[in-house]
């Protein structure tokens, strides 16, 4: 299971009552498919509970799907530059697998940690479009989604930001452009740091991937070395015969126990791993929406320049465009100071989401790595177990 | 206790390929104890031929309780706290025989290179390879205790050996010899297939040597022991051509007359190209009675011997079956402990990026619950691939017990061309006396005889005795390999009993305490990451 932040907003502490401290806490239940063929999809129950005031009432349920978070999170990056969006599971393109029980399940599991996340965050559950997602009822999202999400408009899509950021970067190095980066050293740092941990985290993530896989195959394998044996046992006979039918019937049960194993591993331990990826990623778009904020103000900041010398001279010429280029002047000085604070609000909001964002994850981390240091340590002394039983079996074998 | 790091090992750790994982940096190393119990498995050093196993040994009663067999796991089967040993290590079930153990210990070394004498078509001449097999025993037929003996053999002459082993010694289970099979360039550089064969030698030798009859025989005993060319021709019969093998079959039968033959030779069995004539009467013979015209005398009606038959055919098939699933285990296991060195690699890593600048404490209590992942992934990583080196140990055993399936194979089709000879030789018995009995018929109704005829009778009858006595000694011969499949079959059942309990002790006891121990590693981080509790749980 992902963790989440208390779901208790604001301070924590208090002593009150429950009822009279703020709430908001939403589940992401039940999934169900509905439509045919190509056009079958998935909807799920959303369940809120909740006591703030804006909100229409203490409990309301609504069906949505997935184009409907996507909706959401894309209004909460649009709307709060700065901040970390929660990250969404991704959209599955394998035809065969989007329906599996499995997948389903790890859906759910993540749409609900999205939903949850951005209910717990102090400043994302204050959002509108928030409220309409919780509340709003079918037909309403229908209309919001096609027409944010539909034909014409791309869902928000990380890969479109890195392109973005990579034109940019392609620019530069053909001479289209100068570059205009901050010069933070400590920034840089974080971006490096950034971008070096999605790498690892990726490979991590494969590797968790993959034993799963691996526990899957040694189960297998050992279910048909299982059955090999008891085989075996019955066409030896005897003393010889029964042990190695035992030993089939211990293999058989290990086997299963491998599969349970890696249906956990794969929960508890490869899918926090994913979030963790989905997270980096998250806090690349925010850094490359910083870039493109900083470059604003930048650029205005040059324009402005401009028409400060250009109004000086027009001034000096007594020109009667003065005041136009006065009025301009202003505007544009107005237009500076509203892309400087855009991009001092997103500074800021950087380095308090960076804390957070670190101790959540090794909050996040410690819960993945318990879950599966303990998960395996049951498999193995179950595997122990299962074996020791067996030894005074073949003990008192005697020779025929 | 883990061991405090500084940034020199994570460096150190960083560039460790999966190769170097050895040398990573781990807890406490494999804890050694007093106990000396002996080798679960491994090969069984056979020293009589009555060896029967103790029904329990010292060694396992005392590390069957709890806490962990893994100690005696260790040193047992750890490699690298070996006694020295090159020997298998004696079964910790063998009893003792009554007179002292004999044993006949082969080592195959020394691959070298050596010129075919130019006898060859081949300018400049072929080459062959040779090894040096070097003999050790106490047996009294090559001269008691401390006897050692050194030769240098070919290839070729291992095959002559079996093959001579294999006359002789017919209705016996006899290892099967090393392939002949020659080298493909593409697949196999010489060298590689050079040791590949030293050391199947060395195991098909060795086989020999514990087998209670064969050891015994002469034929390996000259094997070892006589220096230069091997004193051992490649077949018994003589006569090559065709002509001359059939000489050993009672002259009326190919319509020649030919010198006495040695009943003894009738009695062996048919082989190519030499004794054609001989194989076409037999498969007629068998034609014969598998399309149920004239009874032969001899039947193979012994039940209980064709039932065992497909008993152990039935056992064939799933011995294999078990072998390759053992095969596909193995893998399983090998790949479970790639990906989990791997998964610790990638946390070494990220350990590593955290540690570095670390910005926020946050980061460096991740780092370290990072590092302790890696430590619990290497390690059961390393435990997996020790694990698997002792897996692979125990069930060779089936694939073993596959190569002696081929022998027994091979004993029962002696016998039954034993038998085969039996009834051709009883079917021409039978004709012959029908046509005595036809021309002592037709010579009655003339008085005083035809001359020519009573010839005929006379060498008729003279022939009669010839195949009789060829007769009963292919029965003799028969019986023989009768008595000698089954005393074969008793010690086969006794020794796979032996040998496969060992095995599958080995097998579970070595899952069991390779499971422990990695339950180990694992409570241990649990334990280190004990402070995060789940949401709700």
């Amino acid at each position: 299971m992902l963790t989440t932040q208390s779901s208790i907003s604001g301070s924590s502490q208090s002593p009150r009552s429950p009822s009279s401290q703020p709430y908001l806490s939403v589940s992401v239940t039940d999934p169900v498919k509905l439509g045919n063929g190509v056009q079958a999809y998935i909807s799920y129950r959303v369940i809120t509970k909740t006591n703030f005031p804006e909100y229409q009432g203490p409990e309301k349920i609504v069906i949505r799907r997935y184009n409907d978070f996507v909706w959401l999170q894309d209004r909460l990056f649009e709307k709060y530059k700065g901040i970390f969006i929660p990250p969404l599971p991704e959209k599955s393109t394998v035809e065969k697998f989007r329906f599996s029980a499995e997948f389903i399940e790890m859906r759910r599991q993540a749409l609900d940690v999205f939903v949850n996340r951005i209910a717990s965050h102090h400043e994302l559950q204050q959002s509108e479009d928030l409220r309409t997602f919780l509340q709003a009822d079918e037909e309403t999202m229908e209309r919001l989604r096609f027409h944010e999400t539909g034909i014409f408009k791309k869902p928000a899509d990380w890969m479109q930001i890195f392109k973005d950021v990579q034109s940019k970067v392609s620019d530069v190095v053909l001479g289209k452009e100068k570059p205009v980066e901050e010069s933070n050293p400590e920034y840089e740092k974080l971006k490096h740091y950034i971008f070096e941990l999605e790498n690892h985290l990726a490979e991590a993530q494969k590797h968790a991937y993959r034993l799963v896989k691996r526990h899957r195959e040694l189960g297998q394998s050992l279910a048909d070395f299982g059955k090999a044996a008891k085989l075996l046992g019955t066409c030896e006979g005897n003393a010889l015969g029964k042990a190695f039918t035992e030993l089939g019937v211990k293999s058989e049960t290990l086997s299963i126990k491998l599969q349970k194993e890696a249906e956990q591993l794969l929960m508890n331990f490869e899918e926090p791993l994913k979030d963790y990826v989905r997270a980096v990623q998250s806090i690349k778009a925010t850094i490359a929406e910083r870039a493109n904020a900083f470059r604003q103000q930048c650029e205005l900041a040059e324009t402005i320049k401009l028409k400060e010398i250009n109004l000086d001279k027009l001034m000096l010429t007594r020109s009667d465009r003065v005041g136009e280029a006065e009025h301009e002047y202003k505007e544009l000085k107005a237009e500076g100071e509203e892309a400087t604070r855009r991009f001092e609000t997103i500074v800021r909001l950087m380095s308090e989401e960076i804390v957070r964002f670190q101790e959540q994850k090794t909050r996040d981390m410690g819960v993945a790595f318990h879950e599966f240091a303990k998960g395996q340590a049951r498999l193995a002394n179950s595997i122990a177990d299962a074996w020791r039983s067996l030894l005074p079996k073949l003990e008192s074998c005697s020779p025929v | 206790m883990m061991r405090q790091e500084n940034h020199g090992d994570q460096e150190a750790d960083l560039h460790a390929s999966q190769d170097d994982m050895e040398s990573l940096v781990l807890d406490e190393p494999p804890s050694s104890n007093g106990q000396s119990s002996p080798s679960a498995s491994t090969s069984v050093d056979r020293h009589s031929a009555t060896a029967t196993p103790a029904t329990s040994s010292q060694g396992f009663n005392s590390i069957l309780e709890p806490p962990s067999y893994a100690d005696a796991i260790f040193t047992s089967f750890d490699s690298s706290s070996s006694n020295g040993h090159d020997c298998p290590k004696p079964s910790s079930y063998q009893s003792e025989s009554p007179t002292r153990s004999e044993f006949l210990k082969i080592w195959v070394t020394d691959p070298q290179k050596e010129l075919e004498l130019s006898n060859s078509l081949v300018p400049g001449g072929t080459s062959y390879y040779t090894y040096l097999i070097t003999t050790r025993t106490n047996m009294p037929e090559y001269g008691g205790p401390g006897s050692e003996f050194t030769v240098r053999r070919r290839f070729k002459d291992v095959v002559t050996l079996a093959d001579r082993l294999s006359e002789s010694f017919r209705g016996f289970f006899i290892p099967i010899r090393p392939d002949k099979s020659v080298v493909d360039s593409q697949v196999m550089q010489i060298e590689q297939f050079v040791e590949l064969r030293r050391v199947a030698l060395a195991k098909y030798l060795n086989k020999l040597a514990v087998h209670p009859t064969i050891k015994k025989s002469e034929e390996l005993r000259l094997f070892l022991v006589v220096k230069g060319k091997l004193p051992l021709t490649r077949s018994v019969d003589m006569a090559s051509r065709m002509l001359d093998g059939a000489v050993r079959l009672p002259r009326q039968l190919t319509g020649e007359a030919t010198a006495v033959t040695d009943v003894n030779e009738a009695a062996q069995p048919a082989k190519g190209g030499r004794d054609l004539l001989r194989i076409f009467r037999e498969l007629k013979q068998s034609v014969v009675n598998d399309w149920g015209g004239v009874k032969p005398t001899a039947v193979e009606d012994d039940k209980e011997f064709l039932e065992r038959k497909e008993k152990v055919a039935e056992f064939e098939q799933q011995l294999s079956n078990l072998s390759q699933q053992a095969e596909s285990l193995v893998k399983a296991q090998q790949d479970m402990g790639e990906t989990m060195g791997e998964l610790g690699l990638a946390f070494v890593k990220l350990t590593k990026l955290e540690t570095e600048g670390a910005m926020f404490e946050s980061q460096t209590i991740r780092a370290n619950d990072m590092k302790n992942v890696a430590t619990a992934s290497v390690k059961a990583s390393r435990l997996y691939r020790e694990l698997n080196s002792q897996t692979v140990k125990h069930l060779d055993k089936l694939h073993e017990y596959l190569g002696v399936m081929l022998a027994v194979n091979s004993a029962f089709s002696d016998r039954s061309s034993a038998l085969l000879t039996v009834q051709t030789l009883s079917s021409e018995l039978v004709s012959l006396q029908s046509r005595i009995e036809k021309l002592e018929a037709a010579a009655s109704k003339i008085f005083g005889g035809d001359r020519s005829r009573m010839r005929k009778i006379e060498e008729l009858k003279e022939t009669l005795k010839i195949s009789e006595d060829a007769k009963s000694c292919a029965v003799r011969e028969y019986e023989r390999i009768k008595e000698n499949n089954r005393s074969e079959l008793e010690r086969l059942d006794r020794e796979r009993h032996e040998d496969f309990m060992g095995m599958l002790r080995g097998f579970v006891l070595n899952q069991a305490g390779y499971a422990e121990k990695m339950a180990n590693a694992w409570e241990k981080l649990a334990e280190e990451t004990g402070g995060y509790v789940k949401d709700g749980s």
